[in-house]
């Protein structure tokens, strides 16, 4: 059969690149369990410091609550993200469109930190206000590249569908989201990678993660707590970023 | 066969259609046409339910379309639209596999279908059965089009302004295959154009409309012929006469044509003419029997066979196909100055000649049967 390399709409199996995924959770797992590594990196970069690792946690465990966060406020913001935005885009929820969009601009013009501040009154320290603070932030990207996804596709594609019989939902998972998934995915990788940016500043209500190496880096004047919680989470961005590239890839075989 | 009953429909105050009646008989084309904002696609579009009507009835087949869950209803009715619709993510066999589908057909009847379909519209299966529509030219596209739509076999069909977005060459064609298709299948067409050409090529029956109905619905001829009244008398135009050429194609008039190769030259002219001394033209033809120009035997008798008596053929499209329509013959007997012109198969191997005498005696005889 023959196939098209290359193509957008490139069939046929890459193990290729799923190895290259395995290969980058490989390279994050091994950095983040090399504490040895790190002393001799940051120590040589800063050699006047006493101290040159973040005492209060190791790598892995600054990984994981990390990974919680991101993990856990990006599904809600894809979920409801994509859900508000194919809600928009029906017949039924058409008017709904402005305010909706008005909403999700409004939730990424508010900084993530004002949210965690305003927030922890309410709910606490922690986990729950930082997952609410980037739930709102990253939303605006998913949905707005959803729609965007979805109201480019031809009104003579849905016209087709239409008569040769397909039904609403039939229309939806067949011909728009098929259609529209490059650019959603597009939306899903730029939410995510600001995510594990601004999860960060989570740190500053105690919830842990990357952020807290480079909050005490700069509470306590530290530079290499700084680079230590700085490096890690830009190296989880890329390898988190790589891989949903991957999927969409996955997506498009047949 | 489809039938619409006082069938009115309604944009907010303007009515689109206005309490229209047609019945299509089954196997026959009926061409809607009519200046834009006449109801022509509105009217199509109440067929298969992509519209609802205020009121009146409309059948397929005898059934009453109301009778029928919107979906089941046009997964039995062919639909082609104007820009075609075949959906980019799926290669020309899923788009075509779209109703067999949705039908749930198995596997092995869908594939066979799908080449079936790809032969009957003159595309190879094994070439473009992978293809993306990205990958196809304009006329290919539609094709696949006019496949997707009779996948499943639909007795009726309806067509949207279908070769509107081709250019002029391959609109020809696609028109020519679409007739060779409908002789075979002898499906019950309901179609839209704004070309009256294509209407008259086409059609069995025309139904001009004019806002929201019908003004004539009758044979191209007979709309040609008695135009019921002024408007229709202007819609189709002073060129009455011409138009009505388009109702024939070169295949039904076309003569025996006389060749030779340049090996057998002179010689076979002489042959030629010792039987045949009327013969005006002579086609010379290349080693595949392809036309390479022509000898005018005037000439050959006056000058004799040392003379330049033959003219080289250089322009590529010289000369007609047998599903040309005579319309196209006069017009190209004007373009070229020249009174025969010779009638080429597709590796332009001269199959027969058309001459302006042909064409004037079926002009006489249409003529004669108007004023009766």
């Amino acid at each position: 059969m023959e196939r098209i390399e290359g193509s957008f709409y490139t069939r046929g199996i890459h193990l290729s690149g799923w190895l290259y995924i395995l290969a980058l959770f490989s390279i994050l797992l091994f950095l983040v369990l090399n504490m040895g590594l790190w002393q001799h990196f940051l120590g040589f970069l800063f050699p006047k410091e006493s101290e040159v690792i973040y005492p209060r946690a190791d790598l892995f465990t600054l990984l994981r609550e990390h990974v919680r966060l991101v993990f856990v406020s990006s599904t809600a913001a894809v979920a409801v993200g994509v859900g508000a935005a194919l809600f928009v885009t029906r017949p039924f929820g058409k008017a709904f469109l402005p305010i909706v969009n008005d909403l999700s601009s409004l939730a990424q013009t508010i900084p993530p930190v004002a949210v965690l501040a305003l927030a922890v009154p309410f709910i606490g320290f922690g986990f729950k206000p930082t997952v609410l603070a980037l739930f709102l932030y990253s939303i605006l990207p998913v949905l707005r590249n959803t729609i965007s996804g979805i109201e480019s596709i031809s009104p003579n594609l849905i016209e087709a569908a239409f008569g040769m019989g397909m039904k609403r939902s039939q229309i939806l998972v067949k011909v728009e989201l098929p259609l529209a998934i490059k650019v959603i995915m597009a939306g899903i990788r730029t939410s995510v990678v600001i995510n594990v940016g601004t999860a960060t500043a989570g740190a500053v209500v105690g919830a842990g993660g990357f952020g807290a190496p480079i909050i005490s880096g700069l509470v306590r004047e530290n530079p290499a707590f700084v680079l230590e919680g700085a490096i890690s989470a830009a190296i989880l961005a890329f390898v988190l970023d790589q891989t949903l590239a991957k999927f969409e890839q996955s997506l498009f075989r047949g | 066969m489809i039938e619409l009953r006082s069938v009115t429909k309604k944009y907010g105050d303007q009515a689109a259609v206005m309490d229209l009646t047609l019945t299509v008989s089954e196997g026959e084309v009926c061409i809607l046409i009519g200046p834009s904002g006449c109801g022509k696609s509105t009217t199509i579009k109440l067929v298969n339910r992509m519209l609802e009507p205020e009121s009146g009835e409309i059948f397929v087949n005898g059934r009453n379309v109301r009778g029928f869950k919107p979906e089941f209803l046009r997964r039995r009715i062919g639909y082609v639209i104007q820009y075609v619709g075949l959906f980019p993510h799926m290669t020309v066999s899923d788009n075509i596999a779209v109703v067999p589908k949705l039908l749930s057909w198995e596997k092995g009847r869908i594939s066979n279908r799908v080449d079936e379909l790809l032969h009957m519209v003159g595309l190879r299966p094994e070439t473009y059965r992978h293809k993306y529509p990205h990958e196809l030219s304009g006329g290919e596209a539609q094709r696949i089009g006019v496949a997707r739509a009779l996948a499943s076999d639909p007795p009726v069909l309806l067509m949207d302004e279908p070769f509107g977005a081709v250019d002029p060459l391959n609109r020809e064609s696609l028109q020519a295959e679409f007739m060779k298709i409908q002789k075979e299948l002898q499906k019950t067409v309901l179609f839209v154009t704004h070309d009256l050409d294509e209407a008259i090529r086409l059609a069995d029956k025309i139904a001009l409309m004019r806002d929201g109905a019908i003004v004539q619905y009758d044979t191209p001829e007979n709309i040609l012929a008695h135009p019921a009244n002024r408007f229709v008398h202007d819609f189709v135009g002073t060129d009455r006469a011409l138009k009505r050429l388009s109702r024939y194609s070169v295949a039904t008039i076309m003569r025996r044509a006389y060749s030779l190769s340049m090996h057998d030259y002179p010689t076979t002219v002489h042959e030629y003419l010792k039987k045949q001394p009327w013969l005006r033209f002579l086609w010379i033809v290349g080693e595949k029997g392809e036309l390479r120009g022509w000898l005018d035997t005037r000439d050959f008798k006056e000058q004799g066979a040392e003379a330049e008596v033959i003219t080289e053929v250089k322009d590529p499209h010289f000369g007609l196909s047998d599903d040309s329509t005579l319309r196209d013959a006069l017009s190209r007997m004007l373009a070229e100055g020249v009174k025969v012109l010779p009638v080429l198969d597709r590796e332009r191997r001269v199959v027969g000649e058309i001459s302006l005498k042909d064409i004037e005696r079926v002009t006489e005889e249409v003529t004669e049967r108007w004023s009766e």
